[in-house]
């Protein structure tokens, strides 16, 4: 009885081969994804949207495929190998375990370009951003760090110190913290950091930096902003800016934000695919940041802790809380 | 289905199979369900994958991560049999105190590892086949080797003693059989065996993830259901063997369900087509045999 099902499965699974279209000059992209979720969602139609405005039309010349491994990594270990065994002519996978799992079954043979990836330096998926050599690329969406101290920089261009609220134990957030210490550094402003371990410990941490900075910078770390109002009050008591990472938290009194989407995250991945179509050698293009941002500001909350935008400042920016 | 795609599927079958027997141990012969897979797999695969960046020999990290599993394994085991909180709420425990020390462990939510030597290395140097070939071939030599010293195992004195334990507690400890002790080496075992399984899946992958282990204990039970399904579970050694075959038989249906597109299926659809699968695949026999039966009684 086993051997008879074991076989009929077998089978099965050898019959079911995937049929490829024979276009002459149809490209192959296979897509993957950790799991599926807006953000995530929103890389994946912009890659597919910019394919598709310069001539690579789904079902037409364009042979496109997605996959979820819907959080499994042993699933996403198994689409990578299907789609490798498949041959395509790119491989796009999105977020870090997608990532990893596809550059592990292609070893080099197939290019892959990764999205939304925060560190592809540390998740090995590449060496160095500039030139990566072998055949990974794509594009990160680590904070535009340098962009951020730009806003803070613009908006207070006499800001001697930075104060940064964080979460110890979160990940993300050291790095991030890490990351915006050595750019601000390296351009003569002092960074004075505040742990927050939990929710209710944010209002405290906050207040320690009151005296010592002109200023406030909450990255995405999920413990500060979860509590972010405990920082804006803060902000508008001891009137001191505070700038944000996001732009959710302009909404809830930042008075100013630079923020991405993941859909733009998405078009930069489909521009590196479309060049790798076009001929172009995966190890040949630059790993991307984000590139493009939304200023949001909140006027209001920026007269409270005694900063006046620009008009200029207001007049670029793509929202206006008032 | 390519030619890679069907060996991956075998070498994830293979890799899980492993899990299969840590699930078998904690859930067929000591009847103790025990969710603490979900966390001690990330667990194995954190430890080795730091171990391994900090220049550790893959082989040493693989049983640095047993020794981690097995610890996770008495860390539930206890809660249960000195501390007398139900086994289901015991394995919960462990597993979510698991998701910090796996933070812990790698420093972040993902350690990387393309690139570095592992176990696979010295074999795709020594075995002139492709790669693909490699790696199931290795995980095939791993799991006879553990089908091995674990049928030995089970059929030892203290083998049969954890055996009597899952299936009559009292009447074993009447025997006078400490079944606390079998329960603290049972739970161990299976979870220094999900370790290794951890470990191992870390450097086909390419890395360990924090979110590794999700419903590890869902793939690890389906495998043991189908092994049951498709082979006798008459002795220890079939029961075991059916754990691997189950475990394979479940990824190669994940496969087809990747592959289910022709039949216009989506990306989605993948969880609700493999539980399917997976449910055809273990009321067909039951169904079989008594369509069997029926027409014999006809012919009669």
């Amino acid at each position: 009885m086993m051997k008879k099902i074991f076989t009929a499965m077998m089978g099965a699974a050898l019959l079911a081969t995937s049929a490829t279209a024979a276009f002459a000059d149809s490209k192959t992209v296979k897509i993957t994804s950790i799991v599926e979720h807006p953000a995530l969602d929103a890389a994946r139609k912009g890659v597919k949207d910019v394919l598709a405005e310069n001539g690579y039309v789904d079902g037409k010349s364009l042979n496109w495929e997605f996959q979820s491994a819907q959080g499994d990594v042993g699933i996403a270990g198994q689409i990578a190998k299907k789609f490798v065994g498949a041959a395509p002519d790119v491989i796009v996978a999105i977020a870090t375990p997608s990532a990893q799992a596809a550059v592990a079954a292609a070893r080099g043979r197939i290019p892959v370009v990764f999205s939304a990836v925060t560190d592809p330096v540390s998740a090995k998926l590449v060496k160095q951003w500039e030139k990566p050599g072998g055949a990974v690329t794509g594009v990160s969406d680590m904070l535009p760090l340098e962009k951020h101290l730009g806003l803070i920089t613009d908006a207070l261009p006499h800001a001697k110190t930075v104060g940064v609220p964080y979460n110890p134990g979160e990940t993300n957030a050291v790095v991030l913290v890490e990351g915006f210490k050595k750019i601000a550094e390296s351009k003569g402003i002092k960074v004075v950091t505040a742990s927050a371990p939990s929710s209710g410990d944010v209002l405290m941490a906050v207040r320690s930096l009151v005296g010592k900075v002109d200023a406030i910078y909450v990255t995405t770390d999920n413990t500060i902003v979860s509590a972010f109002e405990s920082v804006v009050k803060v902000g508008m008591d001891a009137k001191i800016p505070v700038f944000a990472g996001d732009t959710g938290s302009v909404e809830r009194g930042a008075a100013a934000a630079l923020g991405f989407n993941y859909y733009d995250i998405g078009r930069q991945t489909g521009q590196i695919v479309l060049d790798i179509l076009n001929g172009k050698k995966a190890g040949d293009i630059n790993v991307q940041g984000v590139e493009k941002t939304n200023l949001h500001v909140n006027t209001e909350s920026a007269a409270k802790m005694g900063l006046s935008l620009s008009d200029a400042m207001v007049k670029k920016a793509e929202k206006v809380v008032k | 289905m390519s030619l890679i795609a069907f060996l991956g599927a075998i070498e994830t079958g293979l890799l899980f199979g492993i899990v299969a027997l840590g699930v078998f141990i904690s859930f067929r012969v000591l009847d103790f369900p025990d969710l603490t897979v979900d966390g001690s797999l990330p667990l194995g695969a954190a430890t080795a994958a730091t171990l391994i960046v900090n220049g550790m020999n893959p082989f040493a990290a693989c049983l640095a991560a047993m020794a981690a599993g097995a610890a996770a394994g008495l860390v539930t085991a206890w809660l249960n049999v000195r501390l007398g909180i139900l086994h289901l709420l015991a394995s919960i425990l462990t597993m979510i105190a698991l998701y910090s020390v796996n933070l812990r462990v790698m420093g972040k939510p993902n350690q990387a590892l393309l690139g570095e030597e592992t176990v696979f290395t010295p074999f795709e140097n020594m075995i002139d086949l492709p790669y693909y070939w490699v790696t199931p071939m290795v995980l095939l030599g791993i799991i006879l080797l553990i089908l091995i010293l674990l049928n030995l195992f089970l059929s030892s004195e203290m083998g049969l003693g954890m055996r009597a334990t899952g299936v009559n507690g009292r009447m074993a400890e009447a025997q006078g059989i400490n079944t606390s002790t079998m329960k603290l080496t049972g739970i161990a075992l299976s979870n220094a065996m999900v370790a290794l399984a951890g470990a191992l899946f870390a450097q086909i992958q390419g890395g360990a993830d924090i979110t590794m282990g999700v419903g590890v204990i869902v793939v690890g039970l389906a495998a043991v259901i189908l092994g049951e399904a498709t082979i006798s579970t008459r002795t220890i050694i079939l029961a075991t063997i059916g754990c691997v075959v189950g475990s394979i038989l479940y990824r190669v249906v994940v496969a087809l369900a990747l592959n289910a597109d022709f039949i216009g299926l989506q990306a989605q659809d993948l969880k609700l087509v493999t539980a399917v699968l997976v449910v055809l695949a273990m009321t067909l026999p039951g169904a079989r045999q008594k369509w069997a039966k029926r027409k014999s009684i006809k012919g009669a």
